[in-house]
């Protein structure tokens, strides 16, 4: 209940609420974004089951489920360094970022290896082995290098952004009164982490 | 100065235990896709691999992205949003199981 007494003082006026709103409104466009590039890739799928089939036996999935396990991890750190910060301890938040920090890292370098891998194998787009085989398995390589590209390029602007909430944790700017920018960038990495979740087992895990 | 700030706080007692639980579940669920992406289940495999996704999708939204705490007005907006994506997959389909 407000008072005159705090009318007659200035204040900051904050919306947390609208601000994570905001944010939300922001991932609905990549909702639409990633959306519509699963529809391509069940549109080919459906017409080229066979050699999607035949296409992905060539991913490594171990690879895969590692990138997986270190993507949900990284969500875990990044949603327990908002309770840390809300509780008042920074140190452990700056602590848990950073962990954060280090398995995005982890996931964009085995990412590194693994397309790596793949490019040694002349598999890449407009490679002469690639044109060599069947429409439907360009098609999936196609598919898996921009699709996979565009959320390993998710991946590192959610790096940055992290590291800037990280710096800001630090500086005092977040606390445990204020920390709608954290939650706003951790919203984000956790949408970098359901992404993921569909692209795993539509890509490795279809042989 | 006095900070003037609606509803700051998600919940009232944060607390870590909940969301390590959700993380396990998480783990575990990924256990599941890899084992059962290695059983022919014939024509139910797709439909198996995109269950365990969504229900890793929903524990995610609603713990880790506080969709369980925060008001009605946002699990609105992303059930709308979700809806709309849903109407496309099925106008698509309409073109395409029929083939």
């Amino acid at each position: 209940m407000s008072t005159l007494a705090e009318h007659t003082v200035p204040h900051v006026h904050r919306d947390d609420v609208g601000s994570r709103l905001g944010m939300w409104l922001f991932l609905f466009t990549e909702l639409i974004l990633f959306g519509g590039m699963f529809l391509v890739y069940a549109v080919y799928r459906y017409t080229n089951q066979q050699e999607f089939h035949v296409a992905a036996k060539e991913l490594n999935t171990s690879l895969g489920t590692l990138n997986t396990l270190v993507l949900l991890t990284s969500s875990l750190t990044i949603v327990l360094a908002i309770v840390a910060i809300r509780k008042g301890n920074k140190r452990l938040s700056v602590f848990l970022q950073i962990i954060t920090l280090i398995l995005a890292l982890g996931f964009l370098i085995n990412k590194y290896f693994e397309w790596n891998i793949k490019i040694h194998h002349g598999l890449f787009p407009g490679s002469e082995i690639l044109l060599g085989k069947g429409s439907g398995e360009i098609i999936f390589f196609g598919l898996y290098y921009v699709m996979t590209g565009l959320h390993a390029l998710h991946v590192m602007v959610g790096f940055v952004l992290i590291e800037i909430m990280t710096g800001y944790t630090i500086k005092g700017k977040i606390n445990s009164t204020n920390y709608v920018r954290l939650e706003a960038a951790g919203l984000y990495w956790h949408l970098v982490d359901i992404i993921w979740i569909f692209l795993f087992p539509l890509f490795y895990l279809i042989t | 100065m006095s900070e003037h700030y609606t509803d700051a706080s998600l919940e009232h007692k944060p607390t870590y235990g909940i969301y390590i639980l959700v993380w396990l579940v998480l783990m575990i669920l990924t256990g599941v896709t890899v084992a059962v992406a290695g059983i022919n289940l014939g024509n139910i495999t797709v439909a198996t691999a995109l269950t365990i996704a969504i229900i890793k999708s929903y524990l995610v939204l609603t713990f880790f992205m506080h969709l369980k705490s925060e008001s009605a007005t946002f699990r609105i907006f992303v059930g709308v949003a979700l809806l709309f994506l849903l109407i496309s997959i099925a106008l698509l389909f309409t073109d395409y199981s029929f083939l």
